[in-house]
């Protein structure tokens, strides 16, 4: 199916979709603005973190979470116009090919949050042939909720690294996270287990 | 004795593996061509090449969050491309060691270097990072030494500059 006819979905119901279908303490690294508010908004996990800030570096966290914990998967929420800063990072991680790595690239086509306007990918560029060129063999567009949930489920039972884009309209965020860096980076750590405090968390 | 005029290259990868590092980051630069080569050939650290210096702040933040330490590689420009990003180690108190080998600081040839490797100290200093300079080939390991430790003791980006005089200035066979 062409890129641009594909079905738009809303990102909170598929945010609660992924978040419904992790049983194993996944990683979730939600990227700046709306692909982490509704991360926050589908119930927060010790496993899941939220950025504040730094556009564009959803994936590069996420790639140094997969790294430095091969057992575990991961998962990035990247949004479109964040992605596009930093495009390099497909062939980082095709190179290094993590195979507990999975990015969800959330396209709206637009900078939602400073007030809907088009990304400069508006003149045709297509995520996922992007990732392909990249050498991301596991790139894909979900057409529809169920393709997504069936998508999913292949992330979380093969070997990546996966990369699946996804279609969205403009709904708003269902909330906003909580603004305090440390206390996130914190709890994400304990989420890990990585963090060993005898202080209470 | 070693003799530190050639192998400091060697002293960082050894302080490397004395404080545990297992994620190496870099943008290639030719002062650090030899301390590449020693982490490429470790299977204990995992090298990533980065498209740019930006990615290698998420990449090290990513990699403390999973429960390894890491250090950023670059040279003086690359400083300029990752200065918005220190905001990650700042905000979320992190560490985020680097080791900067200079250019334009000292009998540079090229114009186009001098503008940033003037300005690098400035601006990391700007953004809160602790920097250290090494001027001699004796000052590098004791001064990566101080760099590591801070980071990963005080929670924060620090870095080593590593002066021309030490490198050596590049003339591309002038």
């Amino acid at each position: 199916m062409a890129e641009t006819n594909l079905h738009r979905m809303h990102r909170f119901d598929l945010t609660k979709r992924l978040v419904a279908k992790l049983q194993r303490e996944e990683a979730v690294i939600g990227g700046i603005g709306h692909s982490n508010f509704d991360l926050w908004a589908a119930g927060h996990r010790p496993q899941n973190f939220y950025m504040l800030g730094s556009m564009g570096l959803a994936i590069p966290i996420a790639l140094g979470v997969a790294l430095a914990q091969p057992a575990r998967r991961c998962f990035a929420l990247e949004g479109d116009g964040s992605l596009l800063m930093q495009l390099g990072c497909l062939a980082t991680v095709a190179t290094l090919a993590p195979k507990n790595l999975t990015m969800l690239i959330m396209d709206n086509g637009s900078y939602q949050i400073t007030g809907g306007q088009a990304t400069p990918a508006a003149g045709g560029a297509d995520f996922v042939a992007i990732a392909r060129g990249c050498g991301l063999r596991s790139a894909v567009w979900a057409t529809d909720e169920t393709d997504f949930d069936a998508q999913i489920d292949r992330c979380l039972a093969t070997d990546g690294p996966h990369l699946i884009g996804l279609k969205l309209d403009d709904q708003p965020p269902a909330a906003q996270t909580e603004r305090d860096p440390p206390q996130l980076r914190d709890r994400f750590m304990r989420g890990m287990g990585v963090k060993k405090s005898k202080l209470p968390g | 004795m070693s003799d530190a005029a050639a192998d400091w290259p060697d002293q960082i990868y050894a302080l490397f593996k004395e404080h545990g590092i297992r994620q190496v980051a870099l943008v290639p630069d030719a002062g650090h061509s030899r301390l590449i080569k020693r982490c490429l050939a470790d299977n204990d650290i995992k090298v990533t090449t980065l498209t740019t210096e930006e990615e290698g702040i998420g990449l090290i933040f990513g990699g403390w969050l999973g429960g390894e330490k890491g250090v950023l590689l670059m040279q003086s420009s690359g400083v300029g491309n990752c200065i918005n990003m220190l905001s990650v180690p700042i905000a979320h108190r992190t560490p985020c060691p680097m080791i900067v080998t200079m250019r334009g600081d000292y009998g540079e040839f090229n114009p186009f270097q001098i503008p940033m490797g003037n300005a690098t100290q400035t601006v990391l200093e700007a953004m809160g990072t602790l920097v250290k300079r090494a001027e001699t080939p004796e000052d590098v390991a004791p001064t990566v030494n101080a760099t590591l430790r801070l980071a990963f003791n005080t929670y924060r980006p620090t870095a080593t500059l590593i002066s021309q005089r030490v490198i050596g200035a590049k003339t591309f066979g002038k």
